[in-house]
């Protein structure tokens, strides 16, 4: 169940990479190009700002995805 | 110009316990420290005072105390109280600072004060002191406290191997825990979970001694010293091209003239200064000589007050090629564990050089500025950022000199003796700790 189901307003979420976890497997830019981009040595680079709500499940799932946990789907404080 | 102020670094050494208590008198505990009711009254003081962190970020400290302090009474399991822990840093890694050395030579005691009313403050049960040299002068100092009962809470003193992200908060939360001295990805932040898991203060020996100061005379006559938003005075260490290099004191908000012209002006005709340590900025002289010494005011104009780093830079020095080489020095420094910053620092420095010491064509000059914007805020740490800050600086502000490299190849000051300190040999970081879910055993 979503949080707008529960009659509360869904908090924006971002996509967050831990740096020191990510090794660049790439699971994560093959699963959501529509947000994540390689860089020159195949570490992801995350399109800044808040996950587009129909984005969300896709983005759900490469986070499932990552071999090493490292990407992260946070809400801003 | 305003008169020097020494509250900080005593003009006689106040190396013994005696000295110091005599100078100062004896450090104020507050026995409501550990009242559930409220905040300690010394971070209250401390807030009031306006005073940040003097080990580069410039955090204001009243307010990392109290985050400490309210993980310490939220707790752990079951909302139970939970002790949290101080580590004063006093491992300094920056090439051009000298402060913190200085004033743990100077005043031990007005730091270890500081540390002990700072852990008390916060409802600590430890406390490290983390130096890079000289542990055992500081050991005799808090063993001499101990014995006139001044360390209610127990101080012990760690040496830091060196290189410089060593000194990064995480990296000595690291290094205390046994994980590694390298820097961790945040949150959770060492004040929610820091050594041990407890809520843990790291607090700059400087910041540390200003508490001590605060704890005895309160936060007006803190803030007697600065400008209204950056209140007090500040350790800068001055070197490159100037009479006296050295550590000087100065009130926060003193011009870069006139504390260079304290440090005996300079040698040779100046071209620029390094504002901020390797993470700052380069601004020209003579026109950066009105900036105020604030990090607000050293912002607008390109820079930072960092750790309170100032490098004059002479004119027959070449900007570009100084900072090649200390870009090659940092990007030696990334302790290879954020792929952004392992690769991407090794490949600044080397664009660099070529802009440096070669004959840049257009494409290595994009190249270079892309490089600025692929490893920027892709680190656990600063690292990254610091470095593409400083390279940032330099191809803005020496424009003119890029221009000469891009057309007519390194000019004759590039093979000039290097002004910028490089430590060397290069501290090798240390190799990351091996991912305890690969571990050959944890698969057995």
């Amino acid at each position: 169940m979503s949080r707008a189901e529960n009659g509360r307003r869904p908090r924006p979420r971002t996509l967050k990479v831990n740096p020191v976890a990510c090794q660049g497997h790439g699971m994560c830019i093959e699963l959501l190009p529509e947000l994540i981009a390689a860089d020159p040595w195949g570490y992801p680079l995350i399109a800044p700002g808040p996950v587009p709500d129909e984005l969300l499940p896709l983005a759900q799932r490469a986070v499932n995805s990552c071999p090493t946990l490292a990407l992260l789907l946070t809400s801003p404080e | 110009m305003l008169s020097p102020v020494s509250r900080l670094l005593p003009e006689i050494p106040r190396l013994t316990l005696d000295e110091h208590l005599s100078a100062y008198g004896p450090p104020p505990f507050a026995d409501v420290a550990y009242d559930a009711a409220g905040l300690a009254p010394l971070i209250v003081a401390v807030e009031q005072s306006g005073l940040v962190g003097r080990g580069g970020a410039g955090f204001p400290a009243g307010r990392k105390m109290r985050a400490v302090a309210e993980a310490g009474r939220r707790g752990g399991p079951f909302h139970s109280q939970v002790g949290t822990v101080v580590i004063a840093n006093g491992a300094e890694s920056e090439p051009g600072s000298g402060k913190d050395r200085l004033l743990l030579r100077r005043a031990p005691h007005l730091v270890l004060d500081g540390i002990v009313l700072a852990a008390e403050a916060v409802g600590a049960t430890r406390a490290y002191l983390c130096v890079h040299d000289d542990p055992a002068a500081l050991r005799d100092a808090v063993t001499s406290r101990e014995r006139a009962g001044l360390n209610r809470v127990p101080v012990q003193v760690v040496e830091v191997p060196g290189g410089y992200v060593a000194s990064q908060e995480t990296a000595l939360v690291g290094l205390l825990n046994g994980t590694g001295s390298r820097p961790a990805f945040v949150p959770p932040r060492p004040s929610e979970r820091g050594v041990r898991r407890h809520p843990t203060l790291v607090q700059n020996v400087e910041t540390l001694a200003n508490i001590a100061l605060i704890a005895r005379n309160g936060p007006e006559w803190f803030r007697e010293a600065g400008t209204p938003f950056a209140p007090g005075t500040t350790l800068v260490t001055v070197s490159g091209t100037v009479a006296r290099p050295g550590v000087y004191e100065v009130a926060l908000g003193t011009t870069i003239a006139a504390l260079l012209d304290r440090a005996g002006g300079p040698v040779e005709p100046p071209q620029a200064v390094l504002a901020g340590g390797y993470f700052g900025g380069w601004l020209k002289l003579p026109a950066a000589g009105e900036v105020p010494l604030t990090d607000r005011a050293l912002r607008a104009a390109g820079a930072t007050l960092g750790p309170g780093v100032l490098i004059v830079l002479p004119q027959s020095s070449c900007p570009l090629a100084e900072t090649a080489r200390v870009t090659g020095y940092l990007a030696s420094q990334s302790a290879g564990q954020c792929g952004p910053c392992s690769n991407g620092l090794p490949a600044l420095a080397d664009a660099l050089g070529h802009v440096a010491f070669g004959r840049p064509a257009d494409d290595m000059l994009r190249w270079t500025h892309q490089l600025l914007g692929l490893v920027s805020g892709r680190g656990a740490c600063h690292l990254p950022d610091g470095t593409a800050g400083l390279v940032g600086s330099a191809l803005t502000t020496f424009a003119d000199d890029l221009r000469y490299h891009a057309s007519r190849g390194p000019c004759g000051r590039a093979a000039r003796l290097p002004v910028l300190p490089l430590p060397v040999p290069p501290a090798p970081p240390a190799p990351p700790a091996p991912d305890p879910r690969t571990r050959p055993e944890a698969l057995a």
